[in-house]
């Protein structure tokens, strides 16, 4: 049967409440549920293993930080860079986060119901098998996808308009798929629109239909929605800016 | 990093400071222990009609004479007293905090549409360029600032400030990058009206300094909030601008930004970029201001530095984490995150 354990987070520092989860994983627990939680910081970094931490309240920055395996689910909103150089597991947000979603992120999954701020997927990176996937229900702010060198970010923007600006300013690496269209102003130097194929389709309907089961959304016309997906101009964006040959 | 927060009710209902002191030390992970401060708006009923100075003494037994002739100079004092303290451990006090309560000369200010505020900035002015010992940290009508070098509870507890009620208040987490022990380094910082708090460090320093040093104001505490404060006070008091199109001159749109916007907004905000180039402010910001009758944030155009809006009834909390607001507020009805460029107004209810 799988040993849940419950923590009470109320006025406790980050620092020892982190302690408790972590030595939770180590006694076995499969189910953390983690009550009260206001604004601690770094909640499930570096853990290993494949538990479920249930996180009621609003996660503190830096949730998931180099995380590998586990599941981390909040009831509520997360502060800045949720997923933050995340290796593997699962960050799923029914609520918005801040500023710097998936920071550096390198494999795993996140997924925001609500909208994120700024500079969302900043430096996600992928290598060989290891490929990171941020999702967003709502907008993003500006600078989505700054300096992105790899993995899947897909913005669904199901509560209007995707507001996001300057997007992919200075990719070299991954995709972004927006659904809708996105007007070239909104491009950043370094990044172009590509028509979304047959074959796109059909590598991102199953994040689609994950995301959708997991904020119980209607999967299947999202999955036939129109798509505007935004790929790297080139591998060196900035090869004129800082460099002189 | 430095942790800012701002509450305002919009009926005047006054809000002790424990809750205030709460939300603040929410954030003392973006904080280092090395300055902390708040200002509030309604603490002084009795004296509502008087200019309320906090001033830092050095030594208040060599620098009070001096002041207390300064502004014996300018007007009345009509009451002065030290500001009650109550010692703390971990806080080393190194000046002695005391308050005035004091009338202007309007006399001394001809041809100025507001000349009690005029004699007040000279006289702030005046007394922190001086080698004199003392510092003015706030000087406004029913408002004070109350700020130290140390960790937010213990400087609250130092000027205990639960015994204060406000309608405003503002507070900041300082993490101190310079000069940590001088106490009137940390903001908030104060000239009469306004009040402002940064998060922040804008790379714009010197030209904004040298800009509105041309009008006349006094930087010397080398602080972004102080250049802020005077900015505002500049641009709203003497230049007549109102808040909304003071705070676009400060953080104003990208230039390519504006080639999108219909044309007579298009002059509007060419016309502000020509005319305060030398005040436009850049580099991480997030500002949040206060004078009696409003509360106002806003943030660097790239959105460097993070603000969190919350509201519930009349309460209008803006911060830079959810958890400060959800401190003081665990209902809120509202919480968002205005984009860059989105300044956030709210208004005292007249």
């Amino acid at each position: 049967m799988a040993k849940q354990v419950k923590i009470d987070a109320k006025g406790v520092h980050y620092t020892p409440l982190n302690q408790q989860i972590r030595k939770a994983i180590e006694d076995g627990a499969d189910e953390i549920v983690v009550d009260n939680v206001l604004g601690q910081r770094f909640i499930g970094n570096g853990l290993r293993g494949n538990a479920t931490i249930r996180v009621k309240g609003v996660a503190g920055g830096d949730l998931a930080m180099f995380m590998s395996g586990p599941t981390v689910i909040v009831d509520g909103n997360a502060e800045h860079a949720p997923g933050n150089t995340m290796d593997s597991g699962k960050v799923v947000i029914h609520g918005s986060a801040g500023d710097a979603v998936a920071h550096s992120m390198r494999g795993g999954k996140v997924f925001v119901r609500g909208d994120i701020g700024y500079r969302g997927g900043i430096h996600m990176k992928q290598y060989e098998t290891q490929r990171p996937i941020l999702v967003v229900g709502g907008s993003a702010q500006m600078f989505l996808g700054e300096y992105m060198a790899g993995g899947l970010l897909l913005v669904l923007g199901l509560d209007g308009a995707v507001k996001a600006r300057e997007i992919g300013s200075g990719i070299h690496g991954g995709e972004i798929v927006i659904r809708g269209d996105v007007d070239d102003a909104c491009l950043a130097a370094g990044a172009k629109k590509l028509p979304l194929t047959d074959e796109d389709r059909a590598r991102i309907a199953p994040v689609i239909r994950e995301f959708a089961a997991d904020f119980g959304l209607d999967a299947e016309p999202l999955v036939k929605a129109n798509y505007t997906r935004i790929v790297p101009a080139s591998a060196r964006p900035f090869a004129g800016k800082y460099t002189w040959e | 990093m430095c942790g800012i927060f701002g509450v305002m009710d919009k009926r005047r209902q006054m809000m002790d400071g424990s809750g205030i002191r709460e939300a603040l030390s929410m954030m003392n992970e973006r904080g280092s222990g090395e300055g902390a401060g708040y200002v509030a708006y309604g603490i002084y009923p009795d004296y509502r009609d008087c200019y309320a100075l906090h001033v830092f003494f050095d030594k208040a037994c060599e620098s009070k004479a001096v002041v207390d002739a300064t502004l014996e100079q300018w007007g009345t004092i009509e009451c002065d007293e030290a500001i009650p303290t109550c010692d703390q451990p971990n806080l080393k006090a190194n000046c002695t905090p005391w308050r005035y309560f004091f009338r202007p000369d309007a006399s001394l200010a001809p041809g100025s549409a507001s000349p009690e505020k005029d004699v007040v900035t000279n006289l702030v002015m005046q007394i922190n360029a001086g080698a004199n010992g003392a510092e003015i940290v706030s000087s406004g009508k029913n408002v004070g600032v109350f700020k130290a070098s140390g960790w937010p509870e213990d400087v609250a507890d130092y000027y205990r400030i639960e015994d204060y009620e406000g309608y405003i208040w503002l507070a900041h987490n300082r993490y101190a990058t310079s000069n940590p022990d001088l106490w009137e380094r940390p903001d908030p910082f104060n000239l009469h009206d306004w009040s402002v708090v940064e998060n922040g460090k804008t790379t714009t320093y010197g030209a904004n300094r040298r800009y509105v040093e041309s009008f006349g104001y006094n930087c010397s505490t080398g602080t972004d909030s102080e250049v802020i404060a005077y900015l505002i006070d500049l641009l709203t008091r003497k230049h007549g601008l109102e808040i909304d199109l003071a705070i676009r001159a400060l953080a104003p749109s990208y230039w390519d930004e504006i080639d999108r916007m219909p044309e007579a907004e298009q002059k509007l905000n060419r016309a502000l970029r020509f005319a305060y180039g030398s005040a436009t402010m850049n580099g991480p910001f997030t500002v949040v201001a206060a004078n009696p009758d409003m509360m106002i944030g806003f943030t660097d155009r790239g959105k460097l530095r993070p603000m969190v809006v919350g509201e519930c009834g009349d309460r209008l909390y803006i911060a830079s984490e959810e958890t400060a607001i959800r401190a003081m507020e665990p209902c809120v009805e509202s919480i968002t995150r205005p984009a860059a460029g989105e300044p956030v107004i709210g208004r005292v209810a007249p």
